[in-house]
């Protein structure tokens, strides 16, 4: 049997405004040297509503907010296509050193050779794991990638005369790709994968017109499948005129397996918060660092950081250039964490892929037998099974996720990708060792045991975490959003 | 590797588990024709000391902001942050979380963003504020966006040309492939934007104003409140240093429809210009037409107080193409971080060093006049940056100090035609008189050397 009473000491604690007395205060004031000068009296206010609160007061507040979060440092996180791998403590002390965090970002070139010369090692870094030719640093999370790989499709066509309205989106892509394709003026086309789970070339083919910008695949895709026919498909977008556009959120799984360049990708994206092992923070800061061939390199967004004899330098002489997405240089601190993840690692990035690879595949096999796998073929990074198998005991997949939780892990992702009905997407990463991943299979396996038996169990869960199930209709029906 | 857990023996039983014989063969879903035949042209794995030895070389080619040698702000400030901070916010339980999907096990995470809305829709006298944009640029252009939503049958906006430049320059990139059309609005000899520029315009969505300007001026809301109803449009007010509205009364309470920028100011360190923190607070009645996430309070099946993201049908996982954003991860951490700051500045600490900022930007811009330096904008109020315009052959001094590793302002130049040896200048509460008085020194010495 396995333990599910887990519960460790859980203390309550007010919101801020509930706390404090007024006169108190959290930060030492800086000795004021100078004299006091006169602002317009017309143009003040008495100040916000803040709350009065003592250092110590501040500390225990969020030291107890925290202790009711799950991270990856807690547990295994296996939350599909969201890549929750270890990240590494290095990255923080790296990220953090005075001359990186104290540094302005418009600093005359001489005071910030430093931050430069990270900036080109690092896209040059990435240049070669996907096997692009550049690479720019400015998108500050995934979906801005996706934002500005539009907006060089769209540069593109208009340099070579002709606006194009439509791009193919599978469904079997990520979220974020419909909403990034209409925010740059694009109409979604939709693509559905064959009964492989996998997009076909025909069916591009019936589709790819010149009016279409491109194509915009996620590989792996979001059922944790390599797109055998990328290849294929690339060739009829290129020979309309088009461009393939790859979300890279998953390339944890083919970092050294697969050249982005080779199978017909122009652009990508990737998540440094997801591949590069830096830390997601409960919902970004993120980084989107977008790669593109040769022939589109001149679209992407300035300053461009270019090496100049012995010294780096910023170039914002590119007259095609899609401008800027982000006031200075994008979410720089995250930069420097995946810089040193990829120093840690070196060349056995293949092999972070491979374990990841690995891991996932293992869970498939030793779950397919009690858990519906939709498309039982070999999986990369991440799989996908259902709720089928429970549906005549009223389980759903949300109930086997809110069970999950008592006994210490993470759920995956739930209902996504959309084509599958009540999908529970699971990737463990490479971080995950056999002992862990053995648990996982188990309490899995537990569960499916439990929703046979006593279904209640899993329809009352979670019952040992913060709060009980939440009532997320009411949070919407009469939005409260402040204290 | 030891990031890695796997030994021999595990792999060896996972492979046997998985029926292939090795690991190689776990791409079997990857045509061999599609492989890359060639391995990764990296440097073998290197060890942590030798990071660490790597990165201090790297870092110690920047020059600090912490030397207080570099007086300049432009959207990017040097404030004090206390030890409690970092120090909270590094907390592993915050930063190895995930977006709260599964709200049961991210309390922490949610019930600290919806502190953060508070924060940010109080300081910025607003009623609701959502879970962070990327950064002030970004959120100033998904603020026009939505502008433009709400006033479905307009296609235009006015924006200031005392914005930020390098905000415009976002929002021109956001608008480029869209019909939307932007009109800008000049700034008058006063470096205030000329507010009746936008008599003569109609059918626009929104007008976008910063405050204070990207001059360090505070503009005058209440005309501008007035202008926009008049023209029946949405005021837009932006700002990149939140740290004056512990002085100067923030354009929420003059009416602002939408108020977003930067929020880097509340506890973040400068980091060459982010991660930072996209401020985005609107009014009330226009909650469904915001990007980005909510964080809503709710209760659980017992009844007890709890948090959860919500109004998502507005997102771009749940109405795709139809959503009002594309954003999905933003910059929660640093939502946080700023919460746990303003949570340690209190009312208090936050008007008195508001106080201290605009005590020494008064008192340099009164020394440096007496240098030789001249008011761009006479009569205007600041808060901690203004622009002067430097004695005749400033050019090389600046260059000179600058070799010094010293930023005596930012020249203006490049941004604007006739403002050829200005430069905008910015001190903190982070500076000590000694620290301008050495600013002082230092140009003296070169202005006579030269």
């Amino acid at each position: 049997m396995i333990n599910d009473k887990l519960t460790g000491l859980v203390l309550d604690e007010p919101l801020l405004w509930e706390k404090g007395s007024k006169g108190r205060i959290g930060i030492s004031i800086p000795e004021s040297e100078v004299e006091k000068a006169k602002p317009d009296t017309s143009l003040l206010w008495e100040g916000p509503d803040f709350p009065e609160l003592s250092e110590v007061d501040v500390v225990r507040h969020f030291t107890r907010l925290s202790t009711w979060n799950f991270g990856v440092d807690t547990g295994m996180y296996p939350l599909g296509s969201c890549t929750m791998k270890y990240n590494p403590k290095l990255n923080e002390k790296t990220a953090s050193m005075e001359g990186f965090i104290s540094s302005h970002p418009l600093l005359p070139e001489n005071m910030c050779q430093g931050s430069l010369k990270l900036m080109h090692e690092l896209q040059e870094l990435l240049c070669e794991i996907t096997g692009l030719d550049a690479f720019t640093l400015q998108p500050a999370a995934g979906a801005q990638g996706e934002l500005c790989g539009m907006l060089v499709f769209n540069a593109f066509h208009k340099k070579n005369g002709k606006r194009r309205k439509k791009i193919i989106i599978p469904d079997t892509a990520h979220g974020t790709n419909p909403a990034s394709c209409a925010l740059c003026g694009f109409e979604p086309v939709g693509l559905n994968s064959g009964s492989d789970g996998i997009l076909h070339p025909d069916s591009v083919r019936e589709i790819m017109d010149e009016d279409t910008a491109g194509i915009m695949i996620t590989n792996p895709n979001t059922l944790g499948l390599f797109e055998e026919n990328i290849k294929e498909i690339a060739e009829i977008v290129h020979e309309k005129g088009g461009l393939v556009y790859c979300d890279g959120a998953n390339m944890n799984a083919i970092m050294g397996a697969v050249s982005m360049r080779e199978i017909g990708v122009d652009v990508i994206h990737l998540n440094l918060h997801k591949t590069f092992s830096t830390p997601h923070g409960g919902g970004g800061p993120g980084a989107g660092p977008v790669g593109v061939v040769k022939r589109l390199e001149e679209f992407l967004p300035v300053p461009r950081v270019e090496k100049n004899g012995d010294k780096f330098v910023l170039n914002s002489d590119f007259p095609l250039s899609i401008g800027k997405l982000h006031a200075f240089h994008g979410n720089y601190g995250v930069l420097i964490k995946a810089y040193t993840y990829i120093l840690s690692m070196g060349k056995e990035l293949f092999d972070v892929s491979t374990k990841a690879v690995l891991n996932a595949n293992y869970i498939k096999e030793n779950l397919k037998d009690v858990f519906h796998l939709p498309y039982d073929r070999p999986c990369m990074h991440e799989c996908v099974f259902t709720d089928e198998n429970f549906e005549e005991y009223k389980v759903s997949t949300l109930d086997i996720a809110k069970r999950l939780l008592d006994f210490g892990f993470h759920p995956p992702t739930i209902y996504f990708p959309l084509v599958v009905h009540g999908a529970i997407m699971i990737e463990p990463t490479e971080s995950e060792s056999k002992e862990e991943i053995d648990k996982f299979i188990e309490v899995m396996k537990q569960i499916a045991k439990e929703a046979k038996e006593n279904p209640d169990i899993l329809h009352n869960a979670p019952a040992n975490a913060k709060v009980k199930r939440l009532d997320e209709t009411l949070a919407a029906r009469k939005p409260k959003l402040k204290g | 590797m030891h990031y890695i857990p796997h030994t021999k023996e595990d792999v060896e039983k996972m492979l046997a588990s998985i029926g292939v014989k090795t690991e190689d063969e776990v791409f079997a879903g990857i045509p061999s024709s599609l492989r890359r035949k060639y391995p990764l042209n990296l440097d073998e794995p290197m060890s942590e000391w030798k990071i660490i030895d790597k990165l201090k070389d790297i870092s110690s080619e920047n020059t600090p902001c912490s030397e207080k040698t570099v007086f300049m702000g432009a959207g990017s400030y040097l404030h004090n942050i206390p030890s409690v901070v970092p120090y909270l916010v590094s907390r592993s339980e915050f930063t190895t979380a995930y977006t709260p999907y599964q709200p049961e096990v991210s309390q922490g995470t949610l019930q600290g963003i919806y502190e953060y809305q508070t924060f940010a829709a109080n300081l910025l006298g607003m009623d609701i504020a959502n879970a962070s944009m990327y950064d002030g640029a970004t959120a100033l252009a998904e603020a026009l966006l939505m502008s433009l939503r709400i006033k479905k049958k307009t296609s235009k906006v006015a924006v200031s040309k005392a914005i930020n430049p390098y905000y415009l320059k976002v929002v021109e990139a956001y608008f480029e492939p869209t019909e939307f059309e932007l009109l800008y609005v000049p700034f008058d000899e006063n470096g205030k934007t000329d507010i009746s520029k936008i008599e003569n315009t109609d059918d626009i969505a929104a007008f976008a104003v910063q405050s204070p300007n990207f001059f360090g001026i505070i503009e005058e809301n209440e005309n501008i409140s007035k202008a926009c109803e008049d023209k029946g449009c949405l005021f837009v007010s932006c700002f990149s240093e939140p740290f004056a509205f512990g002085l100067y009364k923030p354009a929420g309470l003059y009416g602002a429809d939408i108020v977003c920028g930067e929020g880097q100011s509340m506890g973040i360190p400068q980091s060459f210009g982010g991660p930072g923190l996209g401020m985005f607070c609107a009014k009330e009645k226009y909650m469904r037409q915001m990007p980005g996430r909510l964080c809503g309070q709710t209760q659980d099946k017992d009844g007890k107080r709890g948090f959860v993201l919500t109004i998502s049908t507005r997102e771009q996982h749940i109405r795709r193409e139809k959503a009002t954003s594309n954003i999905c991860s933003n910059q929660g951490l640093c939502a946080l971080t700023s919460a746990v700051f303003m949570s340690c500045l209190g009312k208090t600490g936050l008007k008195q060093i508001a106080e201290i900022n605009f005590n020494n930007a008064s008192w340099l811009k009164k020394k440096l006049v007496e240098l030789g330096f001249e008011e761009r904008f006479k009569g205007s109020s600041i808060f901690n940056e203004f622009v002067l315009k430097a004695p005749k052959g400033f050019e090389k001094v600046w260059k000179k100090l600058s070799e010094k590793k010293i930023v005596c302002g930012l020249p203006l130049d490049k941004f604007y035609e006739g403002f050829e040896n200005n430069y905008l200048f910015c001190v903190t509460e982070a500076f000590s008189k000694e620290n301008m008085e050495n600013l002082l020194e230092n140009i003296k010495k070169e202005v006579s050397n030269d």
